[in-house]
């Protein structure tokens, strides 16, 4: 059997007709549509788009948050053959106009009134753009562009076009094609324009169904589906795995009441990105902080107990008969409500993936019972790389490679992969295909890594910035600025670092301290300080910093590829990284190289063992101005660990 | 804002004295508001624009003129009986439960709609509970019109204040008035709240239909969302007409925008 999407809908639609298919909130209550519904639904769009006339092979943008009706428009387009482009939500007016125009678009589905003006907008740019169908009437009544209508004029002609035409619908589906092309997905490029990722139906339901059978979904399962439609992520969680599983998606009401709906919800199945694991347990270390004494006291407890018990349970490894009553305690009194007030009660499998994820967040959900577990992957490979299997979760690997997937480590320290879910092409782009895909079907990833002795992908940084650390005891050792710099930033006291080590004989590093914990701890403990660079070149903030990265050396000590990469001197920078100064991006990466050369004296005092350094820089104020700042900085070494070879 | 087309007179206000004591808050004052336009009153402090707004709203009782609602005069009339005739308002200062939910207090605005008396609705059961349904009904439209889900079941004291203010609006469209009263509608706000709630006031007079009558000290905002602005001096009106004619009526400058500059 070889199904395509809009297959896998009839099936669901006459094998199990009333089951539910997708939820949606609105005006209070979840409103439930059944896969017959569904069917119904998505075979009178699908009509109506036909009598407009999309064909085979042409392009459909949609655009919006998660709503029932776009996922049927998508459906609808995959059912006449042609190609479903979700596009960010949230993306300006301006940002739309090269996809638009690099697809040919003629037709667009959006959600609402913000998305209708955006699609007006570009028009002027794309003439192409012909008709414009809307979901949420809000707002539009007084519209009258031509080509625009609202999306129940376009089920309504459907309606229409399917009595005239009553075998069109099944013969459409009838002709799709594994092999055919399913959707496409644009990929931010940090470079020039984005590239559209073409993937078919094949690609999308083999990886789907892979990570299905890894994580044993089934039709049971639930999902809450909140993040951009336009994100392959969010395509295969509740779209591609929706198909081939036939779970529930869960529409939130709105963008600001996901938290609460998750909470209705209770998914089994969930992905989010660190950040919002991150501010999950934020708000929870807020609300316990003001919490009375005796909750407080209970709380630390529990949390004690959960750090020290709970990941070996999590990892299905024994634990004394009084330490699993103890855990059972703690879960009645606080893991359990806890759970549920994330909304996580039910949570079977819950994914992260897209950054690092700090050993110390990743252990929290582990600890109160939440199975949080990493996975690797891109839009290119249609997301599923590398899985976690239950009980190996780590918050400093990726998994180990899932059925179908083959790894391959270039020499380079780039990872390989060949699986049955890599993308056709680059949309109209021959040159950045072959760029990626190797004549004999491997897909260069861009990420360096290798694997551990327990057979889990460690992904250390991209390739292009891995380095070689050269001469002096650790020459030839592998040099990851940014998996150093990561482990660095997990201490809530570092706000940005940088480090330095490619073609040197050591690692050095920039430190930029977190004004406000660093600040905080300083009050603490009674020390005066009148501003940023006083504070940052404190004797004890140097002594504080110097801890964190000697728990990093040593860490990295115990991970045979990564012990070169110990850092062996550092300084706390007198003012803060800035993207003003040209020193961080816009989304706030690090500039190594420029800030390299902005700070050459500072690199030069670091390698030629000075104690301290002069420095005086240029700085960029809010309204524009400029000014010098002028400072010694103090230079800091740090012990370094023997490699302890490797620890697992 | 080409899309609205003012009609007939709602609210005919004629000739309104009021005094308390010794002290002329309003002195014949007439103006009219027609259907479906928002109507500004404005006036420097003390100019009587609450007054006026409490006279239409039945709280005052002036001591000559009329007020007619739909060709309907009323003298001695009380502000239940004015709600009755499809006229709501906001309040300056807020008029909401704060210990109670979002919900609720938009529920209580729904209270004039109700046919069950108290006993049925205490014990809740047969005509009680149907008739709560169809009142959440039209609640959750409103909820989902002002864009507050997120705080359904959040006591409203919690709330920052300019969601109050939203929620206050909520409260009296959940009585689906023809007109509305509001008191300073953006009093204490910020300007992103101020953006939002003249982005609301103008969705409900297009979405609804409601006629729109506005107290407000902010005059960027009237001049942006009226379609007629009465000026209010000392108790006595000085101006009316479309923003551009009051911006450049000199008696206004002196006595309003003079004081401003």
């Amino acid at each position: 059997m070889s199904p395509t999407f809009p297959g896998l809908l009839l099936e669901h639609a006459a094998q199990r007709p009333n089951a539910p298919a997708l939820r949606e909130k609105e005006f209070g209550i979840w409103q439930t549509l059944s896969w017959s519904e569904l069917a119904a639904v998505v075979r009178a769009i699908a009509c109506g788009l036909a009598e407009a006339g999309l064909t085979r092979g042409q392009h459909l943008v949609v655009i919006g948050e998660n709503r029932p009706r776009l996922y049927a428009s998508m459906l609808a387009a995959q059912a006449l053959g042609a190609i479903p482009v979700p596009l960010y939500q949230d993306a300006a007016a301006a940002e739309f106009v090269f996809p638009i125009g690099n697809a040919d678009v003629s037709f667009a589905i959006v959600e609402d009134q913000e998305q209708v003006d955006k699609m007006l907008e570009v028009r002027a740019s794309c003439p192409k753009l012909a008709r414009i169908w809307f979901d949420d009437p809000r707002g539009l009544r007084h519209y009258s562009e031509a080509g625009l209508a609202p999306l129940d004029a376009l089920i309504a002609a459907g309606h229409a076009y399917d009595a005239q035409h009553p075998g069109f619908f099944a013969a459409e589906v009838a002709k799709a094609r594994p092999a055919d092309v399913a959707a496409m997905f644009y990929t931010s490029g940090t470079t020039g324009h984005a590239k559209g990722v073409v993937h078919t139906h094949e690609t999308l339901i083999d990886r789907a169904a892979a990570g299905a059978r890894f994580d044993k979904l089934t039709a049971a399962d639930e999902v809450l589906a909140y993040l951009p439609p336009a994100w392959i992520g969010q395509n295969i969680f509740s779209y591609a795995q929706w198909l081939v599983c036939g779970y529930v998606v869960n529409c939130p009401e709105s963008a600001s009441t996901v938290m609460i709906d998750l909470k209705e919800i209770g998914p089994t199945y969930y992905f989010a990105p660190p950040r919002v694991f991150e501010g999950l347990l934020t708000s929870v270390t807020i609300r316990m902080e003001d919490a009375g004494r005796i909750k407080r006291w209970l709380f630390d407890r529990a949390m004690a107990l959960a750090r020290r018990i709970g990941p070996a349970r999590m990892d299905g490894k024994p634990v004394s008969a009084i330490d699993r009553l103890r855990y059972a305690l703690g879960n009645l009194i606080i893991y359990a409500p806890l759970r549920n007030t994330l909304g996580f009660s039910r949570v079977r499998v819950a994914y992260t993936a897209g950054e690092a994820i700090g050993p110390d967040l990743f252990t929290f959900y582990r600890s109160i019972g939440i199975n949080l577990k990493q996975l690797y992957g891109s839009t290119e490979t249609a997301v599923f790389v590398c899985l976690q299997p239950d009980h190996e979760a780590r918050s400093d690997t990726v998994g180990v490679p899932i059925e179908g997937v083959e790894i391959r480590i270039e020499p380079s320290g780039e990872i390989l992969v060949r699986s049955p879910g890599l993308l056709k092409e680059y949309f109209k782009n021959p040159e950045a295909t072959a760029e990626v895909l190797t004549g004999d079907g491997w897909y260069r990833t861009g990420d360096a890594g290798f694997v551990d002795a327990a057979g889990h992908v460690k992904i250390i940084d991209r390739a292009k910035d891995v380095g070689r650390i050269f001469g002096g005891a650790n020459d030839g050792a592998l040099f990851a600025p940014k998996y150093v710099e990561n482990k660095l930033k997990f201490f809530p006291y570092i706000k940005e670092a940088v480090a330095f080590g490619d073609r040197r004989e050591k690692v050095c590093a920039f430190i930029n301290i977190d004004m406000e914990a660093v600040g905080n701890w300083a009050e603490k403990r009674n020390l005066p300080y009148g501003g940023y660079a006083e504070l940052s070149q404190k004797v004890q903030v140097g002594e504080l910093i110097r801890d964190c990265v000697q728990k990093v050396n040593a860490d990295l000590a115990a991970d045979d590829k990564l012990a070169g990469s110990q850092i062996s001197r550092f300084l706390v920078l007198h003012k803060e990284l800035d993207a003003d100064d040209g020193e961080l991006t816009r989304t706030r990466k690090v500039r190594r190289g420029a800030i390299a050369e902005r700070y050459q004296v500072l690199v030069d005092a670091l390698y030629e063992g000075k104690s301290e350094q002069y420095i005086e820089t240029a700085v960029k104020f809010e309204d524009g101005r400029t000014g010098k700042v002028a400072a010694t900085l103090k230079i800091i070494d740090v012990p370094t660990f023997a490699a302890v070879g490797r620890a697992a | 804002m080409g899309t609205r087309q003012p009609g007939d007179v709602v609210l005919d206000v004629h000739g309104i004295s009021l005094s308390f004591g010794g002290v002329k808050a309003l002195s014949n004052v007439t103006f009219d508001v027609k259907e479906h336009e928002i109507r500004a009153i404005i006036g420097p402090n003390g100019a009587g624009k609450s007054s006026m707004l409490n006279c239409i709203n039945g709280v005052y009782q002036p001591q000559q003129g009329s007020i007619s609602l739909r060709g309907k005069t009323f003298h001695q009339m009380n502000s239940r009986q004015v709600a009755e005739m499809g006229v709501a308002r906001t309040f300056q200062n807020l008029a909401l439960f704060k210990g109670m939910s979002v919900l609720d207090n938009l529920m209580t605005g729904r209270n004039l709609k109700m046919r069950t008396n108290l006993l049925q609705q205490a014990i809740r059961w047969g005509a009680a509970e149907r008739e709560e349904t169809e009142q959440r009904i039209v609640v959750e439209r409103i909820i989902d019109f002002l864009e507050i889900q997120p705080y359904r079941k959040t006591p409203v004291g919690r709330l920052p204040y300019g969601l109050q203010k939203r929620v206050d609006l909520g409260r009296a469209l959940a009585m689906e008035p023809q007109v509305l009263l509001l008191d300073e509608p953006m009093a204490g706000m910020n300007v992103e709240e101020k953006q939002d709630m003249s982005r609301f006031i103008l969705d409900v007079n297009d979405e609804f239909g409601t006629t729109i009558v506005l107290i407000e000290h902010d005059m960027g905002v009237v001049m942006d969302i009226s379609d007629r602005i009465v000026v209010l001096d000392y108790g006595k009106k000085i101006g009316d007409g479309a923003p551009e004619a009051v911006r450049s009526n000199p008696e206004v400058i002196s006595a309003y925008l003079g004081t401003v500059h």
